[in-house]
């Protein structure tokens, strides 16, 4: 049998004394699209970052390609759901999605014209070509958004981790990201964090929610059990628009997007 | 009258040191300045001070015992700045402080004559020497070199480290590089404006260039040139202050004071153009 993508076996970690995930469980194959649903705090954005090596679990064990995570950084595309960086730094669009391609570059080997390729191709993937010289601050939250998406692009991942990638784009182009995605699904497995729950079901090949517990039974549906379980609530509570009269505030808004 | 100043091999010597320096500055000044660790190269600067204190009370130059106090604490504080993140302060205040101790107490316990200290403190460009002046010219051969070598990743890492680490590359070795290049720095820069005033000449002139620069070679540009030439006015108005008014004013705070009045004028300009273009 083929070597699973991601294996997390029984994976138990806390931030600050606050439990954030619990007797994790998650196996990703090759050619997978898992949509990754839960709530605020759900522990969707740590899963991703175990997966990529930064954070380190304090029981269980992970292998990405079958070797530890940090071995097997650069084979990862990641789009954060936060930009930390600053918006006056003097960099273009085209420079920042070329930051993908330091991946295995090594630091003494010059950036090559295919390097510059790659960057081009991927920002013309996200439509983002005409802005390729613009200083990075000089962008609408829309399209620094999908620069963030043609530099995971750039890596030319075998895995592409996406955390909330459509969370500040219009209608318009968060359907052409997820068309994007789609397509790119054939080649690249791939894991998209969202908590709009319709989109999710609509363009992914299976589904897991989790609330420090990961309910996935490698499928595209959601059984009311597993929402329950992940949301506190029964489903059609949710799906029929009267989440409000038995749900706590914070889980309305969660929730009650679809 | 002012340009007769050239005929003075000690200004002449002031004005190679205060350029040479500038290049240093300039180039590293941007890093700090991007990567927003201005206050860890202040306690790096101080804590150089601790080293010049050993030297005189050992009897070993002051400058390789502020090199060596400054590539150390570069390299602890850097350490400790990737282990704790922001929460720094309280250290970086810490070795600041204790640099400063350090070499107020050893110079004064130092037997003989006192060496001046302001000339450390606030900088005596015209007292450099030769040799110094070759030290500021190794240090800017080396940040050129390295820089050049490691442009894309020393920028990764400060422009986007959690990403840069994601990519694989080096980030902790990466960070340290670019803490020891800016020890070095604070190194050159010490007899230009003193420990105190390094702060303001790696900081200025970048966060001038910033405000007119898309791309981080210009930033370097505009910020090497911006530093050469408050160095070289600060220099030229010690002078003539002293020339024709008879004032003995040293050229380190000059130079600091011409660096922030730009950074005023700067961002007036700034504004107003933002005006302009909003209408």
């Amino acid at each position: 049998m083929k070597e699973p993508i991601v294996e997390m076996r029984d994976l138990w970690l806390s931030l600050k004394g606050r439990p954030i995930l619990e007797a994790v469980d998650l196996t990703l194959e090759e050619g997978d699209y898992l949509g990754l649903i839960g709530p605020n705090g759900s522990g969707k954005t740590t899963l991703l970052r175990v997966i990529l090596g930064l954070l380190s679990p304090d029981r269980g064990t992970v292998r990405v390609f079958g070797q530890e995570p940090a071995q097997a950084r650069g084979r990862i595309g990641y789009v954060p759901q936060y930009t930390r960086f600053d918006a006056d730094f003097p960099m273009s669009v085209l420079d920042v999605v070329l930051m993908g391609r330091l991946a295995g570059r090594g630091l003494f080997r010059r950036q090559s014209d295919r390097d510059r390729d790659v960057a081009l191709s991927s920002l013309e993937k996200v439509e983002m070509t005409d802005l390729a010289g613009r200083q990075i601050g000089k962008l609408s939250g829309g399209q620094l958004q999908r620069v963030m998406i043609a530099r995971a692009l750039a890596v030319e991942p075998r895995l592409l981790l996406l955390d909330e990638p459509t969370a500040s784009l219009d209608t318009r182009v968060g359907v052409s990201v997820y068309e994007l995605l789609k397509a790119l699904s054939r080649e690249v497995t791939l894991v998209l964090v969202s908590h709009d729950v319709g989109v999710i079901s609509r363009y992914v090949k299976t589904v897991a929610c989790l609330n420090r517990r990961l309910y996935y039974h490698r499928s595209k549906e959601i059984t009311p059990e597993m929402f329950e379980a992940a949301y506190g609530c029964p489903v059609d509570l949710v799906a029929h628009g009267h989440a409000h009269r038995v749900l706590a505030d914070h889980l309305v808004e969660e929730a009650g997007q679809d | 009258m002012t340009l007769d100043a050239l005929d003075f091999p000690f200004f002449q010597r002031a004005l190679v040191a205060g350029l040479l320096a500038s290049v240093a500055g300039g180039v590293i000044g941007t890093y700090v300045m991007v990567r927003r660790i201005v206050s860890v190269s202040g306690g790096i600067s101080h804590a150089a001070f601790g080293g010049v204190g050993l030297g005189y009370f050992l009897g070993f130059s002051p400058v390789m015992g502020a090199l060596g106090f400054g590539l150390l604490s570069g390299i602890g504080v850097g350490l400790a700045y990737r282990r704790f993140g922001s929460g720094l302060d309280t250290l970086i205040a810490m070795v600041w402080a204790v640099g400063m101790a350090l070499g107020m107490l050893l110079i004064a316990m130092t037997p003989g004559y006192a060496p001046d200290l302001t000339s450390y403190l606030f900088g005596s460009l015209v007292l450099v020497s030769r040799d110094y002046i070759l030290l500021i010219a190794g240090v800017d051969l080396v940040i050129l070199v390295t820089v050049a070598v490691l442009f894309d990743h020393l920028r990764a890492i400060a422009f986007d480290e959690e990403f840069a680490q994601v990519v694989g590359e080096p980030v902790a070795g990466l960070f340290l590089t670019l803490m020891g290049l800016t020890a070095l720095t604070v190194v050159s820069l010490m007899r230009v404006v003193g420990v105190i005033l390094v702060i303001a000449l790696l900081s200025l002139p970048a966060a001038i260039a910033q405000q007119w620069s898309e791309d981080l070679r210009n930033m370097m540009l505009v910020a090497v040139l911006v530093s050469a030439f408050c160095t070289t006015g600060g220099l030229f108005l010690s002078f003539w202050l002293s020339v024709a008014w008879g004032l003995d004013a040293p050229s380190g705070p000059l130079i600091v004071l011409l660096a922030a009045s730009l950074y005023g004028l700067s961002s007036a300009f700034k504004a107003a153009g933002k005006t302009e273009v909003s209408r």
